[in-house]
């Protein structure tokens, strides 16, 4: 295992670990009064759920090098209620439960390629591509001609996620959703 | 009088908080101030010197491990007559800028000269001359009492809790103070400045103190400068020093609030 991280190597974007959490440096700051002690003032942000806090550290302060390791890997199919099967290029196949992937496993479909982080050989946070494309299954008729976008109704795309959607969107429609928010961004239109 | 003193040393400046980028079985300078002085010793009165120093770690917004310092000193002086060196320098500096001042509004010197321990019972509650703790003087230093330095015209922050005295001497008649100036501009430390410490029993002491210290947080202990030492032995006049980062003044001047806008090498890799 590599040495741990002391203050003079943080800097934005390192990664590194505190009680056990992976995160991201996110904001650094070094500040040092004259003639005084270095405080290093480090935003860190979790990679698990994205959270933050801000914490000062001194020179003889360390944080622990994570064990992290990106994969990407191509969505297969899903077994059971729970797991979802994934392949790499090497045709290795790995499951995520659906806990792990939270309403990402909503908005997966065949091939998709996906983004792994393990933590200690852990999954822990799944990119999808920023936006993919569902069709709507189950929606009430929208008011015709209404094309505003500031009123939404509920819709539902496959597995009954539901996801606020404008009043012109029907059901058999499909549009565009953005998995990083996991709120509609527009409407595909059929060719 | 324009001087050059070397940039590797076998002895860097031993102080508490500063750390030497080794080169070799050398180490690159952390400042030029413990040749200047010996340069006052040996009879130089008026000196001057702008030239790279090195600091190991030192990484920020307003920090680089290789920047530009301008240090200067006169004997048979004191550090008020330094302070008022400093105005001179940077009004003209201002003028030639095309600024009417420095800080936010201007503000021709005199500047005004706030004392610590003032600023520390105003904004902090405590007196850091009577009893000290390095650890809060310099929590306070950094979120009580810079925050509320003036900001439309430069301030010289003085006479320094005597524990925080670094290469300075202590005020003759009142020995809890060190006679140390801070020039701040728009809340920004930009210089450093000292009646400079001329006995060579309590530099001794003080050096063999940090070096204690230093051992104990696990840095590096660099060898006493005894060139240096004996310098003193001889005799320094008493004088007044300084060291004015250059690239921050220039950050200042242009309004900048990181040296990202004049340095144009700022590379994180080492």
């Amino acid at each position: 295992m590599a040495a741990d991280y002391s203050a003079s190597d943080f800097r934005k974007g390192l990664r590194v670990e505190a009680d056990g959490i992976p995160y991201v440096i996110s904001e650094f700051n070094f500040v040092k009064p004259g003639k005084g002690a270095a405080i290093y003032t480090c935003r860190l942000k979790s990679l698990i759920d994205g959270n933050t806090y801000v914490k000062n550290f001194r020179s003889n302060d360390t944080l622990k090098r994570p064990d992290l390791e990106e994969r990407t890997m191509r969505f297969s199919h899903k077994e059971g209620d729970e797991d979802f099967i994934f392949m790499d290029e090497n045709f290795e196949q790995f499951t995520l439960s659906g806990k792990v992937l939270g309403d990402n496993q909503y908005f997966l479909f065949e091939d998709c390629e996906v983004r792994v982080l393990y933590h200690n050989n852990r999954p822990v946070d799944v990119n999808l591509p920023t936006f993919i494309e569902k069709e709507i299954l189950e929606t009430e008729p929208g008011a015709r001609g209404n094309t505003a976008t500031n009123t939404l109704k509920a819709a539902k795309i496959n597995g009954g996620f539901e996801i606020q959607v404008p009043l012109f969107i029907n059901q058999g429609d499909t549009i565009k959703i953005d998995t990083r928010t996991g709120e509609y961004a527009d409407r595909v239109l059929k060719k | 009088m324009e001087v050059e003193t070397p940039v590797r040393l076998p002895t860097p400046a031993l102080e508490l908080h500063i750390d030497a980028e080794p080169s070799g079985a050398s180490f690159l300078r952390t400042s030029p101030e413990l040749h200047m002085k010996r340069l006052l010793a040996a009879g130089c009165s008026k000196i001057f010197q702008i030239g790279p120093c090195f600091r190991q770690g030192e990484r920020g917004d307003r920090h680089n491990p290789e920047y530009t310092m301008l240090e200067w000193y006169r004997t048979n002086s004191d550090y008020t007559a330094i302070m008022a060196d400093t105005e001179s320098l940077l009004t003209h500096l201002a003028l030639l800028l095309g600024r009417p001042g420095l800080g936010d509004g201007g503000g021709p010197p005199p500047w005004p000269r706030l004392r610590i321990e003032e600023l520390f019972l105003h904004h902090a509650g405590w007196n850091p001359v009577e009893s000290y703790d390095a650890e809060r003087f310099e929590h306070d230093l950094i979120h009580k009492v810079e925050p509320a330095l003036p900001r439309a015209t430069p301030v010289f922050v003085m006479d320094y809790p005597a524990a925080a005295a670094a290469l300075s001497r202590r005020k003759p008649g009142r020995e809890r103070v060190a006679e140390r100036f801070e020039l701040y501009i728009g809340g920004i430390e930009i210089a450093n400045a000292f009646s400079e410490l001329i006995d060579p029993a309590e530099q001794r002491g003080r050096f063999e103190t940090w070096a204690r210290e230093r051992q104990a947080a696990g840095a590096p202990v660099y060898p006493l400068d005894e060139a240096f030492l004996a310098a003193l032995e001889l005799g320094m006049p008493p004088s007044g020093g300084i060291a004015l980062g250059i690239d921050r003044l220039l950050m200042v001047l242009l309004g900048a609030t990181s040296l990202d806008a004049v340095m144009a090498f700022r590379e994180w890799g080492d």
